[in-house]
């Protein structure tokens, strides 16, 4: 490479100048953040954006559309279906999350006991989460199908029932059995994080209420839900909106039948947008589940997670 | 999928097997004129989506014959597949940004969704309609938009009914009934028998629909008049509806559940009598060496005709439609004009296994639809197709009435006996008026 004689003395002052930037602070917090900021903008603050506009429009399949206002919400406020999907939703997110709360904490008190073979019961335990929910919502079809359940057949077998149960075509039933297997597949995510907290919890402080004379009850009580508050509101929160959002499941399942019964907001929205071809009328759907997701986030931070113990305060 | 050694050697069997009834064939009409000429550009290349085969011989002889047209052009042509589910948001994706496969086999009324996206095929579908007996006019309907074809008609994807022979005897029919009154007859001394039918009142796409639309139109109701507005909260649907809770009780139970593979997985293990279905129920069980008694015993039907006196039904049905966006629109309609000649077409149709009914009169007299008796049903497909959202316009209302399965819930909520039959007609009725609103 030829270099020119005018270039030569401008060479040091920029060199000064780069090494002056690369030793600025700012201008590397920014050089750094500007990956990640770029990520977010396109794979996240984009698409929100464009859902939340979408939802404004009348937008179809092949047709981009004009802003409507809040048509697209008046018309669901109107519509019986939409109405059900909200209580479904906020019926299957309650109790699923109430189940796997309880059922997550036993499992995870449990597996911080000294157990044999320990390590490989706590990977057992993972399976149902790692297990893609298409395959896992796949058996739980076969398990729960009109004909050819396992558990029915195995209830006729032994004598209990005469005929098949139908799991999936009573609306009470299908409702009760897709929250079973969320329930199952969600366990091993609440678990595994609590297990986690239980282990931050020194020890000596066990046995020093031990040694207090309080009961296994009152340790419970006292030492570890405090201790573990932090983490079950975190852990909790992901809980909610994962079961919230839940589409893979329920459209494998039931495609939120029957007559709607298990049909979610996210599952509703997928029928308007993709098949229904009504873009902004799905998106309208699916923004209307955000204001549910932020009182979930907001009363996990407020309610569980600004605790004043945590900054060395009183409760 | 670029064509491979591969696929030419599995598709020569097909092929092999085409070429032996081109010979029986004869009755395709003399080409009265002569065929139109699409030159393709220099230099073209196609790409092709359609759904994944559900026979596979159908895949072999599409195939084979796009071999032969890169052989007679020097077009490539890459021939992709997709679940039959994933081709209506594919198709939308490709017509929203203008980019993607240059042909594609869509839906029912995908394509009246984005007609101006679609490259105007008119003269081609003329060239062709004239000189194979013309198209049925179920089919056409999908393919035309405002006196113009926005796509070729391809293929009805044929449904009938699907029965145990033996079963139907056993319950004291000696033939199958052919309205609906024997129909439910036979159903409740099947029923009695213990071998009940199961016809999908769950969200099953195609067999949901297919069974529900039966039902409404044979009885003279429809969702829509010509102009659009919603006349489905009729007297004649009230009818469909009560026949309908008539017949669900002579189903096996948990039909509100079932999918559109229930009703196949049901009667392949024998626990239903009758179903309705496309031939690959029947090819399911043929394949199956444990099921050879079971195939000997499977007859096919058309579903009986109501009281409108004629035979109605929606089947499926698919369009092949070139985007506009195409680089090569010539090479385009040649590759489609390619296939629907005689001797690809009725290779296809052959290979297809009665699976694919012909959208031209003249491929009508294809031997495969005589080659089985099983067929023969299947070969009316195009003639008692109805389009879909009949009496009106097909468009997006229609889509997104079917989409929200309007009524397939209508029928499920009076069959099972949720609702009055009043009542679900009045609630359909709201929710179709959401979309064909004023």
């Amino acid at each position: 490479m030829s270099v020119s004689a005018d270039s030569i003395p401008a060479a040091p002052s920029s060199r000064w100048s780069l090494s002056r930037l690369a030793h600025d602070h700012n201008v590397l917090g920014v050089l750094f953040l500007l990956p990640a900021a770029a990520f977010l903008l396109v794979f996240l603050t984009y698409p929100l954006g464009l859902g939340v506009w979408l939802g404004f429009t009348d937008t179809r399949i092949g047709r981009s559309g004009i802003f409507v206002g809040l048509e697209n919400y008046q018309l669901l406020w109107e519509d019986h279906i939409f109405w059900l999907s909200v209580f479904n939703t906020i019926l299957y997110t309650t109790v699923a999350s109430v189940l796997k709360f309880g059922l997550g904490l036993w499992l995870a008190l449990l597996l911080n006991e000294r157990l044999p073979f320990k390590a490989f019961f706590r990977a057992i335990v993972l399976l149902p989460w790692v297990v893609p929910t298409v395959l896992s919502a796949i058996a739980f079809w076969w398990i729960y199908d009109a004909q050819f359940s396992i558990i029915s057949w195995a209830l006729i077998k032994i004598g209990l029932i005469d005929s098949n149960i139908n799991f999936l075509g009573d609306a009470t039933n299908a409702r009760a059995s897709v929250i079973a297997a969320n329930v199952w597949r969600g366990i091993p995510f609440v678990a595994i994080s609590l297990l986690a907290g239980l282990q931050t919890i020194p020890p000596s402080l066990h046995e020093a209420a031990t040694l207090d004379g309080a009961t296994s009850w009152q340790r419970f009580r006292h030492i570890t839900l405090p201790m573990l508050t932090p983490i079950i509101a975190v852990v909790m929160t992901f809980s909610v909106l994962f079961t919230f959002t839940d589409f893979q499941l329920i459209y494998v399942l039931t495609r939120g039948g029957p007559l709607n019964a298990t049909h979610l907001m996210a599952t509703l929205s997928f029928q308007r947008a993709i098949p229904g071809g009504q873009l902004g009328e799905g998106a309208a759907i699916a923004v209307a589940m955000i204001p549910f997701l932020l009182a979930a986030i907001l009363f996990s931070y407020f309610g569980l997670q600004r605790r004043r113990w945590q900054q060395g305060g009183a409760d | 999928m670029t064509i491979s050694r591969r696929d030419l050697l599995l598709g020569s069997a097909g092929l092999a097997a085409g070429a032996a009834g081109m010979s029986m064939l004869g009755s395709v009409p003399a080409r009265a004129q002569s065929a139109m000429k699409f030159t393709p550009e220099q230099g073209a290349s196609l790409r092709v989506l359609r759904w994944s085969p559900f026979v596979k011989g159908d895949e072999d002889a599409w195939l084979a014959n796009t071999k032969k047209f890169t052989e007679a052009t020097g077009v490539e042509v890459r021939i992709d597949k997709e679940s039959w589910e994933d081709i209506r948001p594919k198709a939308a994706v490709a017509a929203n940004v203008g980019s993607g496969p240059d042909v594609m086999w869509v839906w029912f009324d995908d394509a009246h969704q984005y007609p101006d996206k679609l490259l105007d095929v008119t003269d081609l579908a003329n060239d062709l309609g004239s000189r194979y007996g013309g198209w049925y006019a179920g089919p056409e309907g999908y393919a035309k938009r405002d006196g113009r074809f926005i796509g070729l008609p391809l293929a009805t994807i044929g449904n009938a009914l699907c029965y145990r022979d033996s079963w139907v005897k056993e319950a004291g029919f000696s033939e199958f009934p052919k309205d609906t009154k024997g129909f439910l007859e036979l159903c409740k001394a099947l029923k009695a028998k213990g071998h009940p039918a199961g016809f999908p009142h769950g969200k099953a796409v195609g067999d949901g629909n297919n069974y529900a639309h039966w039902l409404l139109w044979s009885h003279g109701g429809k969702m829509v008049d010509e102009n659009g507005k919603v006349v489905i909260n009729s007297p004649e649907t009230i009818e469909a509806l009560k026949y309908a809770r008539e017949l669900y009780q002579t189903f096996i139970p948990g039909t509100e559940s079932w999918l559109d593979v229930n009703n196949n997985r049901a009667f392949l293990a024998g626990e239903i009598s009758v179903t309705a279905n496309g031939v690959s129920l029947y090819y399911a069980a043929k394949n199956d060496p444990k099921l050879a008694e079971m195939a000997a015993d499977i007859k096919t039907t058309n579903l009986p005709i109501g009281p409108v006196g004629q035979s109605v039904e929606l089947h499926q049905t698919t369009t092949a439609v070139i985007f506009k966006y195409t680089k090569f629109p010539q090479a385009a309609q040649a590759y489609l004009q390619f296939m629907f000649e005689a001797d690809q077409m009725n290779n296809w149709i052959q290979g297809s296994s009665a699976y694919c009914c012909q959208t031209l009169k003249a491929f009508a007299s294809n031997p495969v639809w005589t080659s089985d008796p099983v067929h023969a049903p299947y070969a009316k497909a195009s003639e008692t197709l109805r389009p879909n959202g009949y009496a009106g316009p097909l468009g997006y209302a229609s889509a997104a009435v079917m989409a929200d399965y309007v009524l397939v819930d209508m029928f499920a909520e009076a069959a099972t006996g949720q609702r009055t039959p009043e009542d679900a007609a009045k609630r359909a009725e709201q929710r179709a008026n959401r979309y064909y609103r004023v």
